[in-house]
């Protein structure tokens, strides 16, 4: 028998079932998907670790804790590019661009050249914009492929189970009924004349769209945001604000060959912010939202600092 | 005041789009004391989808007005409205119908045939118009009972651009309700507004984009009822020259 049974191998599943073996406890990964795949939204994800341009709509919390996950996810031996984040907007979204300085923190502003310094596939086609320079990114499936591969994801408890750890993601509803679903869509570009190194974030009052290099001209373009929990086809509305945004930063992504499509749904609490849940016996890593890879090692600490030392983190909550 | 035989007891409408999450909308709508939130139907798609969003809206306990935002056509405004009679169980509708892709102007044409159509078919129509008086009229013949003209484009925050328009719209339609929706920025538009004797203010986001939404929807539940009390008040007209508040003749020392 394990000291824990974790149910649900997203990125909170595997980030808590690491962060326990690494502390010495023995941890069993239960799935009836099995491995991180498709059917998960981990693997619809950007991998930004951003925690300061998140502060533009993310409460302090987020920003604050995630700052150290950059670094948790190195000591891994994930590969984390550590390039910062580069915030653009067209001419005539310049007060956007004032705004997003106002309510986030750790950006340097840059005038065009300095833009065509840092990525100089931009040119000088954007004025102004932030440079973030203390962010980073990572392949969210490689980061997964790296995690899992430690364990055997059983597709079942075949087992005595030992301390129940619940990372279900929205299928917690059944016992998390706070938990509500925020419809996110994707595309995953190939497009070889461009090279971006770094997140570029592009600013628009009604849809910020960011693209994320993943190597080798191989781009993923995200996200949309919808109130709803529906995991159905990608709308057309989706499509062309998200391929409208890759043609505004470069209109070299109008040749991009398309790769995938992604549509899940991302399980939030009401404030959008994540967190641990001690609750009969069993504690529910869940509510990532956005945030998945940015502070799925915040929960995770968090859990296991309260499952192997009793220490209640800033984010856990005992019901 | 009273809109369509229903008396709400606040000036201030408020949309429910762009906040930074659930809690903080459901928190700044408390704040700001508002009795009647704004939905979209494109955007927090429906059915069973949308539905935790829909509970979390009902929950508020506000009048719930609908909008038909982002619809371009006549025809296509009407179909988003039947859609949203039937999903949001009311007949009221917030009538956009969009002429400017940029500036978010409405349709002004399209907007009195929507309003015709849909008033026959007995919804209440609050249509987003500009100051145009014979817009206006042209709206309240097509059976709508409230006008709702725009301050400025929507979500540009400048305030009230054409403040002798509106006062010239305030005048004309002295017994018709009168929203101003769209175009505030901060809660100084907003008593403007109600000085200038509009019957209530719509806005979404002033509010929801702010750095501290829930303060700043207090602001401005605070503005509107300053801006009404005002108006009731009966200001003073501004003069050319200065004129003392205190006598200077009797004073003991002139110096």
């Amino acid at each position: 028998m394990s000291d824990f049974s974790i149910f649900g191998a997203g990125v909170a599943g595997l980030c808590v079932a690491s962060e326990l073996r690494a502390r010495g406890a023995s941890v069993q990964l239960i799935d009836p998907a099995g491995a991180p795949g498709q059917h998960g939204c981990s693997w619809w994800a950007g991998g930004m670790l951003a925690p300061g341009c998140e502060g533009e709509s993310a409460p302090e919390v987020v920003s604050r804790l995630g700052a150290t996950s950059a670094d948790w996810w190195a000591a891994q031996g994930v590969a984390v590019t550590r390039r910062g984040t580069l915030v653009v907007a067209p001419p005539r979204d310049r007060t956007e661009l004032n705004r997003y300085a106002r309510l986030t923190q750790g950006h340097v502003a840059v005038d065009a050249a300095g833009i065509e310094a840092l990525e100089p596939q931009l040119e000088r086609r954007f004025p102004a914009g932030l440079y973030f320079e203390n962010e980073a990114h990572l392949n969210p499936r490689d980061a997964l492929a790296k995690l899992v591969a430690p364990f055997d994801v059983e597709r079942e408890l075949e087992t005595r189970a030992g301390r129940r750890i619940d990372c279900r993601g929205l299928a917690a509803r059944d016992a998390l009924k706070a938990l509500r679903g925020v419809r996110g869509e994707m595309l995953i570009l190939r497009c070889p004349s461009v090279v971006l190194t770094r997140p570029v974030r592009l600013l628009h009052p009604r849809m910020p769209l960011y693209i994320v290099p993943r190597g080798e001209g191989v781009y993923m373009l995200g996200a949309t945001m919808i109130e709803n929990d529906g995991r159905g086809h990608v709308r057309a509305r989706a499509l062309l604000e998200l391929l409208s945004a890759a043609y505004a930063i470069d209109p070299a992504f109008g040749e991009a060959e398309v790769l995938e499509i992604g549509v899940d749904a991302r399980p939030a609490f009401s404030d959008n912010v994540p967190r641990v849940v001690a609750r009969e016996g069993t504690v529910y890593l869940n509510g990532l939202f956005r945030h998945g890879y940015l502070m799925a090692p915040v929960l995770a600490t968090t859990a296991a600092d309260y499952l192997m030392g009793g220490v209640k983190g800033e984010l856990l909550r005992e019901d | 005041m009273e809109v369509y035989g229903v008396a709400l007891n606040s000036r201030l409408m408020l949309g429910t789009a762009q906040y930074p999450s659930p809690a903080v909308l459901q928190a700044a709508f408390e704040a700001s004391g508002a009795a009647v939130a704004t939905v979209s139907l494109r955007r927090e798609s429906t059915g069973g989808e949308g539905q935790a969003f829909w509970s979390m809206i009902q929950a508020l306990g506000v009048r719930v007005l609908p909008n038909t935002a982002g619809c371009q056509s006549a025809k296509e405004a009407i179909t988003t409205a039947l859609m949203a009679r039937e999903v949001f169980d009311t007949d009221w509708i917030k009538l956009e119908v969009i002429g400017h892709n940029d500036t978010l102007q409405p349709d002004v044409f399209g907007l009195v045939e929507a309003a015709a159509e849909l008033s026959a078919q007995g919804f209440k129509v609050f249509p987003y118009c500009t100051e145009d008086l014979i817009v206006g009229e042209k709206l309240l013949a097509a059976g709508c009972e409230v006008l709702m003209p725009w301050g400025a484009p929507i979500g540009s925050g400048r305030g009230l651009n054409n403040v002798h328009g509106l006062t010239r719209m305030r005048h004309e339609f002295a017994s018709i309700p009168l929203v101003v929706d769209a175009g505030i920025g901060v809660p100084s538009h907003a008593a403007q507004a109600m000085e200038l004797g509009f019957d209530a203010v719509l806005l979404n986001t002033a509010v929801a984009r702010a750095g501290d939404p829930v303060a700043m929807a207090q602001a401005f539940g605070a503005s509107v009822t300053a801006g009404r009390m005002a108006f009731e008040a009966v200001p003073i007209e501004a003069a050319d020259t200065g004129s003392a508040s205190t006598p200077v003749l009797g004073k003991a020392f002139l110096s």
